[in-house]
C-alpha cells in the first residue's frame, strides 16, 4: 500500500482557451507539470504552442479556464499577487529577446536588479557567474547583443532565464535557427540548469531531437487540445496517430488531411 | 439607397474609429504618466530621452531656427515696406519666432527625428519579444520604456525652444543688420523692448505640448506595432504623421487659449 500523499502539480492547466477574432488557437488546454521534471509540449506551427506559454506567463489573457502555480489559481489572484508568482517564472524566448541597447552583463543582470535580488554593485560579478555556468567567459559581459552568434545569444538568454534562480523555467523553441550541435548543446545546458536549480521546466519544441534530451514527458498539442501525453521515452512509439505522423514527419496522416481540406 | 447607407455607414464606422483611436491614445498617456507617482523611476532612461531630444537634436533644430529667422526678416522688411513699416522689422520676428515658429518648428524637427527613432526603437523591441521579456523579469514595459520617454519629451523641448527663439532671433537680426542695413543697436533695443513675458511663456508651454505629444505617438505606435519589419516601418511613419499634425491642430488650440480675446 501506498500512503505517500498525492503529489499536487507544479502547474496545473484546465480548460484554457484562447481565441483571436474567429480563430480558436487554445480549446480546452488541460495540462500538469510535476514538480522538477521537465515537460516538453510539441506541434506544428501556429498549433497554440507559444500562445499557451504566454497565457501561463500572463503575456495574454485566456478567455476561460484555469492557471495554478503550486495549487493556487494565478488568473483569480490580485495582480501584484500573481506578478509575484510570476516573478518564479524564467523564460527562454524563440529569438533570445536580447535587450539590444544593454551590454550582455546588464541582460543577464538585469531580473536580478529589478527583483532587488543583487545590489548594483554586485550585478557584474554575480551575472559572469551566471555566464560561466552556461560556458561563456567574462568577457562576453562586456560586448553587445549584436555582437554575438546565435548559439551564444540562446546561452546568454539562457544566463538571462536562470540569473534570478527560478522555481519555474520555460523554453520556447530553444533549439530553433541553431545547428544540430549548437542545439544539441543548448539542449544540455538547459538540462544541467533545471537539475541544479531544481526547478519544474516547461518547453515548446517541433524539433524531436531536443524533445527527448529536454522532457521527462511530452505532450502534444493539436487543433488547440492536448492530445496526447506520456513520456518522452514513449515518444517515437505512442501509438496516436497524430503524435506518430508528426514524431516521424510523415506526408500522410491525419495532420495532412486537415490540411488538405 | 443602399449605396448612401453604405457611406453613412462607412463614416459612422471612421468616426467611432478615430473616436477610439483618440480613447486608447489617451489612456497609454495617462498611464505613461501615472507610472510618475511610482517608483522605481528610470533616471538613467529619463537622462538618455532627455539628451535625445534636448542636446542631439541642437543641431538640426539650430540650423532650422536661424534659417527661418532671415527669412522672416527678408520677407516681412519686403512685405513691411508697402507700408512704410519697415521699422516693425524686429517686432514682427521676435513675436513670430517665440510665440509659434520656435516651438512649432522645433516640434516638426523633433517629431521626423526623435518620434521616428522612438517608434522605430519599440517597435523592434515588440516585433523581437523584447517587451514581452521585459514583463517576464518583473518589469512594468510602460515604466520602463514609456515613462521616461514622455518626461524628456516634456522637459526638454522647452529647453531646444529657447536655443530656437534665440538663433531664430539672431538669424533676423544678422540679416536685417548685414543686407537691410538697418542699424545693429536699434534692431536689438526694439527686440528687446517689444517681446514680452508672455510670448515666451506661451510658446514655452507649447514646446512643452509639443515635445509630449512627439513623444506619445512615438511610443503609442511603436508598443503597439505589429507584423516585423513592415510593422515597424508602418509604426514610424504614423508615429511622425500624427506627431506632426497633432502639433499643427495644438498650435491652434493653445494659441486660442492664450491670445484669443
Amino acid at each position: 500500500m501506498n500512503d505517500a500523499p498525492p503529489v499536487v502539480p507544479k502547474i496545473r492547466i484546465r480548460g484554457l482557451c484562447k481565441a483571436f477574432g474567429d480563430k480558436v488557437v487554445l480549446d480546452g488546454i488541460d495540462l500538469d507539470v510535476t514538480p522538477r521534471t521537465s515537460m516538453v509540449v510539441i506541434g506544428g506551427s501556429g498549433t497554440g504552442k507559444s500562445v499557451l506559454l504566454k497565457c501561463v506567463l500572463g503575456l495574454l489573457e485566456p478567455d476561460a479556464g484555469s492557471i495554478e502555480i503550486d495549487g493556487r489559481d494565478v488568473l483569480r489572484m490580485e495582480r501584484a499577487e500573481a506578478e509575484a508568482v510570476r516573478a518564479r517564472i524564467g523564460m527562454l524566448f524563440q529569438n533570445g529577446a536580447l535587450f539590444d541597447s544593454l551590454p550582455v552583463w546588464e541582460n543577464v543582470a538585469f531580473g536580478l536588479l529589478a527583483q532587488h535580488k543583487v545590489a548594483k554593485g554586485e550585478a557584474r560579478g554575480r551575472a559572469e557567474e551566471v555566464l560561466a555556468q552556461v560556458g561563456l567567459g567574462p568577457s562576453v559581459g562586456a560586448l553587445w547583443p549584436a555582437e554575438l552568434s546565435g548559439g551564444m545569444q540562446k546561452r546568454v538568454a539562457l544566463a538571462r532565464a536562470i540569473a534570478a534562480q527560478p522555481d519555474i523555467l520555460f523554453f520556447d523553441e530553444p533549439t530553433t535557427g541553431l545547428d544540430p550541435i549548437m542545439g544539441a548543446v543548448i539542449d544540455n545546458l538547459i538540462v544541467d540548469c533545471v537539475k541544479r536549480l531544481g526547478s519544474t521546466a516547461v518547453a515548446i519544441t517541433h524539433d524531436m531531437a531536443s524533445a527527448r534530451r529536454i522532457g521527462d514527458r511530452v505532450a502534444m498539442i493539436n487543433k488547440g487540445r492536448i492530445v496526447w501525453e506520456g513520456s518522452a521515452t514513449a515518444l517515437m512509439d505512442s501509438g496516436n496517430e497524430v503524435v506518430d505522423q508528426f514524431t516521424h514527419g510523415r506526408h500522410q496522416g491525419p495532420i495532412q488531411m486537415e490540411l488538405r481540406r | 439607397m443602399s449605396k448612401l447607407l453604405d457611406a453613412v455607414a462607412a463614416v459612422g464606422r471612421a468616426v467611432f474609429g478615430a473616436c477610439r483611436l483618440t480613447g486608447r491614445i489617451a489612456l497609454f498617456g495617462l498611464d505613461g504618466l501615472s507610472h510618475l507617482a511610482r517608483p522605481p523611476l528610470y533616471g538613467r532612461l529619463f537622462l538618455r530621452a532627455f539628451l535625445d531630444i534636448g542636446y542631439y537634436s541642437l543641431p538640426v533644430v539650430a540650423l532650422t531656427a536661424i534659417f527661418t529667422g532671415m527669412v522672416l526678416a527678408l520677407q516681412s522688411a519686403t512685405g513691411l515696406s508697402r507700408f512704410n513699416a519697415e521699422s516693425a522689422v524686429a517686432n514682427l520676428v521676435v513675436l513670430s519666432m517665440t510665440r509659434e515658429l520656435g516651438p512649432v518648428l522645433a516640434g516638426l524637427m523633433v517629431a521626423g527625428r526623435v518620434g521616428a527613432a522612438m517608434a522605430a526603437e519599440l517597435g523592434t523591441m515588440r516585433v523581437t519579444d523584447q517587451i514581452d521579456a521585459l514583463q517576464t523579469l518583473s518589469t512594468n514595459p510602460m515604466k520602463y520604456l514609456v515613462t521616461p520617454r514622455l518626461l524628456g519629451g516634456l522637459l526638454a523641448m522647452p529647453l531646444l525652444v529657447v536655443v530656437a527663439d534665440v538663433l531664430g532671433v539672431l538669424g533676423g537680426y544678422v540679416i536685417a543688420s548685414v543686407k537691410l542695413g538697418y542699424n545693429a543697436e536699434v534692431y536689438l533695443t526694439n527686440t528687446i523692448n517689444f517681446v514680452q513675458t508672455d510670448d515666451v511663456v506661451s510658446g514655452l508651454v507649447k514646446a512643452a505640448v509639443f515635445g509630449f505629444l512627439v513623444a506619445l505617438m512615438g511610443c503609442y505606435h511603436g508598443y503597439n506595432s505589429r507584423g516585423g519589419a513592415q510593422g515597424v516601418g508602418a509604426a514610424t511613419t504614423y508615429a511622425v504623421v500624427s506627431a506632426s499634425v497633432l502639433i499643427l491642430a495644438f498650435d491652434y488650440v493653445l494659441t486660442e487659449l492664450f491670445f484669443a480675446r
